[in-house]
């Protein structure tokens, strides 16, 4: 009902009837009904055309007519603007503009909240689809100065608190209307992030793979709640129907949470307007290909400090690349054809909006599309592009009125026009005054040196070059100055009617109380202006430097490409029962293993002569926590429905410094904060390669489970979690997947119905938790399940045999020697590491010869990692199988290439070298397991990855642009420029434990 | 939860029951012929005859140039024998799980604690401990960690009772902790990760040369009162004790050795040296010893060199820096058994095979200040020693078969071969 009125008044407000049956206090109710006419005006209309010597005709806020020779009605007031520039004024789509910041309320520790506190709302309370922003929202003056001075008139203002934030309130930044009219709409658009609401210590989610899941069930419980199924009330999702036709925004940050939001986006289609942070240029491709809009902030990096080499030298080239790439971030996108709005947030400073704006169109920005980037397009993401962001008849008159182009630097915005009223920014009727004078006063002649005349002036008072205190004022056509001359001991006051540029007649009281008459002669001075354009000069030449793939360190200037290689004369582990052959040669074709033989003779492929050198398959790590931005979504305990899969960082620099240890293949696994984790990413380490060309294609899907310690929660303190012993650990176990079992039922049962009835029944709830551990029980998903006590081990294959289905493989297992001969009967491998133990009580009992023994159980043993140090060196924790109960070293070998393929169900691709069989290669300089041997190449899918001999370069290449950079950033000290205090970044390295 | 206390120590109480019994003095003289001898200073010996009598090494020659004559003659030929291993700044003995903090006595409360002393917390039967010696290590300084000054360390031989027997040298050092120049921000509190410059810095050096200071003023007085941390300062001092500069940066490294070195402190150790290649220079020209950390660390930098932290061992063994290496860190203790595979691959990047033993052996000790009796096979020193089947710096081939502390065999089984031997039974029966 309170909505309902609202609009009303909207709606009575917008047809301009006015608010006549209003009160007043002012005694004249009387509308004005004048029109106002703008004449003579350069007009910017859109983007595209510039047309001189043109009028706008405005009546009651909005354009009534314009362009040439438009009949200009004889009760408009009339703005002659000869010489000046009208543009639209800009539209901020991303603020939170009238809206008083959330106070976040306290946490309840490590002590997790799991129920919500909201009751007939949505099950998560980070889940704020119910809220509009207009309920909260008050009209900051202020804070509309600051935004029209640089040049914004329209404001989309949306409550940033919350995975689901709400609507956003648009409004008109008119100081001299109220409220209803201001508001041009109070429900404008839906805002979306990864982030949780301060409001509400509910824990889920904790990690972004939670977001992202959490974002999909809510829609799939729209679609649901649509059939009128639910037994409950809930308005969240009531509102999540209601606004399903709003624009939805989403801010998603870092280039890769931008391939995240769009991720959902497509898959839910909810086509989300995607706000970046500066850093998509570095993911272009993967960006355009997700066709969405972006708002993009313009807060470009200040340059570092570098005075102190050793503190510089701590600094990652990615962030000195940053500096020197960012500003190149809008012309990079409007290359790429990706359309996108410009947007203040993020801005520590808001003043320097223009003149980073300027900098993105010295980069290469067209000055169309940052216009447009302003205007039209933010217009268009509201859908209101007949009405804002445009100069035409039917729109709001708002528009800034300029001294000549907006792109250039010297260029002032004098007016702000927001729905037709004039809001001065700085007197166009003021003049410039600015420049080198002299004055006589008594009998001296005095050096008088003016800036800024037009906003804050600032004045030199000079004799002999000596400075005088002097304080100015500049108002309503007059200049007046008190000056304080040290020698005399006394002041001199002058005050000057400005009447135009050339004709300034100051006239006062000098030094000596005498009453004066004088001329101000004004100096040409060349000389400053020559050192000014010198430094722009400078500024232009900074050379930005070349995008890689991935866009740091170790980044290749070109994707490798399959190549057709011949290795000759290789010592050759194949895996396969022909074992390790001696002096052979090997033909890749096409990504693929072609021939395996002696003395081969192939033209036209690259030829690698493999004397004394060892060839193997590349390794696999079934257990690696590399190459993610977040590993553990511990809000709950199961997370089935989130996937490592959305969270992948293709350019963790953990992926290069694998592929340099002969890693091929690992499967990062979610950590194991909860018993039924999280579904796990088999990727490819094609470095600089997107997200979709590295993830493994068609591998069998897995998700991680875990027992003991870190599900109990032991180790952390918190005693409020279930369960807390390894009894409730297989409870839980048994109730989800029985409840997974009758969720399947429901939807046999459904999708059983004959047409009819079918029609007439609602669909059961989709449940992506559910619909995962499903497809376990039906044998569709894979475990991998972190276990280390031999009892919890034959727990969950007891549980998993109850259900009829079977565990894949345990990962860590380390008493897995314990239960060996049960893992053989059961059918589980073991993905063990080599000696790890002592860092818990659970593992007193871990022993190096684990591996050894299952494997002599016949159970499939692989090595793995755990961490992004070991990772590197797999082949020698290999070693440590023949060393720790002596395993063969053909093997000891397979414990890191074929076994865990097998584990992972690759084995029919990778593993093992035989034709026809994918090229995942590595050359090594001698044995593989030799603690003397290095990985030379590192070849997936048959091309080059990792060439040691090529690592000088890369390591010069690096050192020359650390230089270049670091003589960028003295220069731009040098020259005034702010500097950024050094931060150091560090990315956490993630294992099992790791709780996001 | 007590009860949970109670029965992890009733546990761990059990548990230690099943350590090795400790070996006794051999009384024989044996003579190892044939082996490949590392005799622990980059050199090495073929068909090598290695006798020893009485803990002490008597013979060191090859088979043709015997002198004594011994009880028994074994033929080793085609196996290595090595010193003992000797793992330098270790905390061996001070926890048993990482996780359990009951089983934690490596970190005491305080800044400046120069009286604290690690050998009478080390569990002689530690676990871990007896995980050592089948993989060659032999010999152990043992630290504390944590405040500014962390305390004393000893020096121990692995096969004992209990930590009075196990003493090869007392209280051999005093380490001090320079303080970060930098800080990283409390995740967990919502801080970003970021490393920052630490404001403290300058407040936390002049908190240890005041301390430094404060001592000294009181040594020169006979005061009637005995402030232990001052006396346990000024003593150390006074005996040239060495003093372990625990440091990684490369201002931590500068300003650390410079406040030694001003101080009058004759002899001073590096231990971290992570951003040492740049300042080089205060290492040679002050001739400091280097025990190198966790060699096996992620580069510092997302762009450094790759290899960096496996090239610096033979930077600064090509400028003269005694070196060895310590696997300080995270899973320290059980990770010490790796320290020969740690040396080996240095080995594939510049540092010599035997430079590599070296390392872990005689520099070791010499660092530790225990070259006159350990380190190395040389006459007159302790019969600390071990045969392995091959190479045993390299995980394939480090396959002891004996080893001697001081003359007596010890035991290369451990609570890990026993469980490994009990299942392999269990499963080839059934």
């Amino acid at each position: 009902m309170k909505r309902n009125i609202f609009y009303l008044i909207i709606f009575v407000g917008q047809i301009a009837l006015g608010q006549e049956y209003f009160p007043t206090n002012t005694g004249v109710k009387t509308e004005e009904d004048t029109y106002k006419a703008i004449t003579n005006v350069t007009i910017h209309s859109n983007s595209n055309e510039i047309t001189e010597s043109n009028s706008i005709l405005i009546h009651k806020g909005k354009i009534v007519a314009i362009g040439k020779d438009i009949p200009v009605p004889k009760n408009a007031r009339i703005y002659n603007m000869q010489s000046l520039h009208i543009y639209p004024s800009f539209i901020e789509l991303h603020t939170d503009f009238g809206l008083k910041k959330p106070k976040r309320i306290q946490g309840s520790g490590r002590s997790a909240e799991y129920s919500p506190k909201r009751k007939g709302y949505y099950w998560n309370d980070h889940i704020l689809s119910d809220y509009n922003s207009f309920k909260d929202y008050t009209y900051n003056k202020d804070l509309a100065t600051k935004m029209r001075k640089i040049g914004f008139g329209v404001v989309n203002s949306h409550r940033k608190n919350g995975i689901h934030r709400g609507t956003s309130v648009l409004i008109a930044l008119n100081d001299f209307i109220n409220d209803g009219k201001r508001i041009l709409s109070d429900k404008k658009a839906e805002h979306f992030s990864f982030s949780k609401s301060v409001t509400s210590s509910q824990s889920y989610p904790s990690s972004i793979m939670g977001s992202m899941a959490l974002i999909r069930q809510l829609y799939h419980d729209a679609n649901w709640y649509k059939q009128r199924a639910s037994k409950n009330k809930d308005l969240s999702l009531e509102a999540i129907l209601d606004n399903i036709k709003l624009p939805k925004i989403f801010e998603a940050g870092d280039k890769l949470n931008v391939l995240r939001a769009g991720k959902i986006g497509s898959e839910m289609g909810l086509n989300f307007i995607i706000k970046g942070s500066g850093n998509e240029y570095q993911n272009l491709r993967q960006i355009k290909n997700l066709n969405a809009k972006l708002i993009i902030p313009l807060n470009f990096p200040d340059p570092y400090d570098v005075s102190d080499p050793l503190m510089t030298k701590k600094i990652e080239l990615s962030q000195m690349l940053y500096w020197n790439q960012a500003p190149s971030n809008p012309s990079l996108l409007e290359k790429s054809k990706i359309v996108f709005a410009l947007t203040t947030a993020d801005l520590k400073n808001q003043d320097n909006f223009l003149k980073n704006l300027r900098k993105a169109v010295k980069h290469g920005l067209s000055e169309k599309r940052a216009l447009e980037a302003l205007t039209i397009i933010p217009a268009k993401i509201l859908k209101m592009e007949n009405k804002i962001g445009v100069l035409k008849k039917g729109a709001y008159a708002n528009f800034i009125v300029t001294s000549g182009s907006l792109f250039n630097d010297k260029t002032k915005i004098y007016e702000n026009w927001v729905n037709g009223d004039a809001h001065v920014i700085s007197d166009r009727k003021k003049i410039d005054i600015d420049g080198k004078y002299q004055i006589f006063l008594g009998n001296k002649n005095y050096d008088l040196e003016i800036k800024n005349s037009t906003s804050s002036i600032q004045v030199n008072f000079k004799l002999d070059s000596i400075k005088l205190k002097s304080k100015t004022n500049y108002k309503y056509g007059w200049l007046q100055m008190t000056v304080f001359d040290e020698n005399e001991k006394n002041f001199a006051r002058i005050s000057s009617k400005i009447e135009s540029e050339k004709f300034i007649l100051p006239n006062g009281v000098d030094f000596y109380g005498n009453n004066f008459n004088s001329v101000l002669k004004p100096l040409k001075d060349d000389e400053k202006e020559g050192q000014k354009k010198n430094r722009d000069k400078k500024e232009n030449l900074r050379e930005v430097l070349k995008l890689r793939y991935p866009n740091n360190a170790y980044g290749f200037e070109k994707i490798p490409k399959p190549e057709n290689v011949l290795y000759k004369n290789v010592t050759l582990w194949t895996n396969e029962k022909e074992g390790i052959i001696q002096n052979i040669d090997l033909l890749v074709e096409d990504g693929k293993i072609s021939l395996i033989g002696k003395d081969l003779d192939v033209k036209n492929v690259k030829i690698i002569d493999g004397t004394g050198k060892h060839l193997t398959s590349g390794i696999i790590d079934e257990h690696s926590h590399i190459g993610a931005s977040s590993i553990n979504e511990g809000g709950q305990n199961s997370s089935a429905e989130v996937t490592i899969e959305d969270v992948i960082d293709p350019d963790d620099i953990n992926i290069y410094r694998n592929l340099s240890g002969g890693v091929t293949t690992i499967q990062i696994l979610h950590g194991s904060a909860n018993p039924i984790g999280g579904r796990s990413a088999i990727i490819k380490l094609k470095w600089g390669s997107s997200i979709d060309e590295m993830l493994y294609p068609n591998s069998s899907p897995f998700i991680k489970f875990a027992l003991g310690e870190n599900v109990k929660q032991s180790n952390w303190g918190s005693f409020s979690r279930f369960p807390q012993t390894r009894m409730g650990v297989e409870q839980l176990y048994i109730d989800y997947f029985q409840r997974a079992k009758e969720y399947g039922q429901r939807w046999i049962n459904y999708n059983n119905l004959d047409r009819k009835t079918k029609l007439r029944t609602p669909k059961p709830r989709y449940d992506i938790e559910m619909e995962v551990l499903w497809e376990i029980l039906q044998g569709k998903r894979y475990i991998s399940c972190h276990s280390y006590v031999q009892s919890e081990i034959n727990m969950l294959m007891k549980v998993a045999e109850k259900f009829d289905f079977r565990i894949r493989t345990f990962t860590h297992i380390l008493e897995g020697y314990k239960v060996a001969d049960k893992m053989k009967i059961h059918g589980v491998g073991g993905s063990t590491f080599s000696d790890w133990w002592a860092y818990k009580f659970e593992v007193n009992d871990a022993i190096p010869y684990n591996g050894a023994i299952m494997h002599n159980a016949g159970v499939t043993v692989a090595y793995n990692s755990d961490s992004a140090e070991m990772s590197r060196r797999l082949n020698q924790e290999a070693a440590k199988a023949i060393k720790y109960g002596g395993v063969s070293e053909e093997e000891a070998w397979k414990f890191v290439t074929l076994n865990p393929a097998k584990l992972l169900g690759i084995d029919d691709k990778v593993g093992s070298i035989k034709v026809g069989k994918i090229a995942d290669l590595v050359l090594w300089s001698g044995h593989p397991m030799s603690i003397y041997s290095q990985v030379e190449k590192t070849m997936i899918e048959g091309a080059f990855y990792y060439e040691a001999d090529l690592l000088p370069v890369k390591i010069k290449q690096i050192e020359d642009e650390r230089k270049k950079l670091i003589l960028q950033m003295l220069n731009v000290k040098n020259m005034g420029s702010n500097t950024k205090n050094f931060e150091l970044r560090r990315k956490r390295e993630f294992d099992c434990e790791t709780i996001d | 939860m007590k009860k949970i206390f109670h029965l992890i120590f009733l546990l761990i109480v059990s548990q230690l029951t099943s350590q090795q019994t400790p070996g006794s003095l051999t009384e024989e003289s044996i003579l190892f012929i044939g082996a490949t001898a590392h005799i622990g200073n980059a050199t090495i010996i073929e068909n090598s005859a290695i006798g020893i009598r009485n803990g002490e090494i008597t013979e060191v020659s090859t088979e043709n140039l015997v002198e004594g004559i011994y009880d028994q003659t074994i033929d080793v030929s085609g196996k290595h024998i090595y010193p003992g291993f000797i793992a330098a700044n270790t905390s061996l003995g001070l926890v048993e799980i990482d996780a359990v903090r009951a089983s934690n006595d490596v970190d005491e409360i305080g800044d400046m604690l120069p009286h604290i002393r690690s050998i009478i917390a080390y569990n002689a039967e530690s676990k871990i401990i007896e995980s050592m010696r089948p993989n060659g290590i032999l010999i152990a300084q043992v630290t504390p960690r944590g405040g500014f000054i962390s305390g004393k360390s000893s020096i121990v031989q692995l096969d004992a009772w209990n930590w009075e027997d196990a003493v090869i040298r007392y209280d051999d050092g005093i380490h001090l902790n320079w303080p970060n120049p930098y800080t990283r921000g409390r995740w967990w509190l919502g801080e970003s990760p970021d490393l920052k410059v630490n404001k403290k810095y300058a407040e936390n050096i002049s908190k240890i040369e005041d301390f430094f200071e404060n001592a000294r003023a009181r040594s020169v007085v006979n005061s009637k009162t005995k402030n232990l941390p001052y006396y346990s300062l000024n003593e150390a001092i006074k005996k040239n004790k060495t003093i372990f500069l625990h440091a990684n940066d490369e201002k931590q490294i500068v300003d650390g050795i410079v406040f030694l070195k001003n101080i009058g402190i004759k002899n001073i150790v590096l231990v971290g040296g992570r951003g040492l290649e740049s300042q080089l220079n205060v290492i040679t020209n002050n001739n400091i010893p280097v025990i190198l950390s966790h060699p096996h660390r992620l580069p510092s930098r997302e762009d450094e060199d790759l290899k960096q932290p496996f090239k610096l061992a033979s930077k600064l063994i090509n400028e003269g820096v005694l070196v060895t290496i310590d696997v300080q860190g995270s899973m320290e203790r059980m990770n010490t058994r790796n320290l020969p595979f740690y040396a080996g691959s240095f080995s594939a990047y510049g540092v010599e095979r035997e430079e590599a033993v070296e390392m872990i052996t005689l520099n070791a000790a010499k660092i530790l200040g225990i070259d006159n009796q350990m380190g190395s096979l040389e006459k007159g020193k302790d019969a600390t020693l071990f045969i392995s089947e091959g190479d045993a710096l390299d995980m394939r081939t480090n396959i002891i078969s004996r080893a001697f502390i001081q003359g007596r065999e010890i035991s290369l089984e451990s609570h890990q071969t026993k469980l490994w031997k009990r299942y392999s039974k269990k499963h080839s029966k059934e």
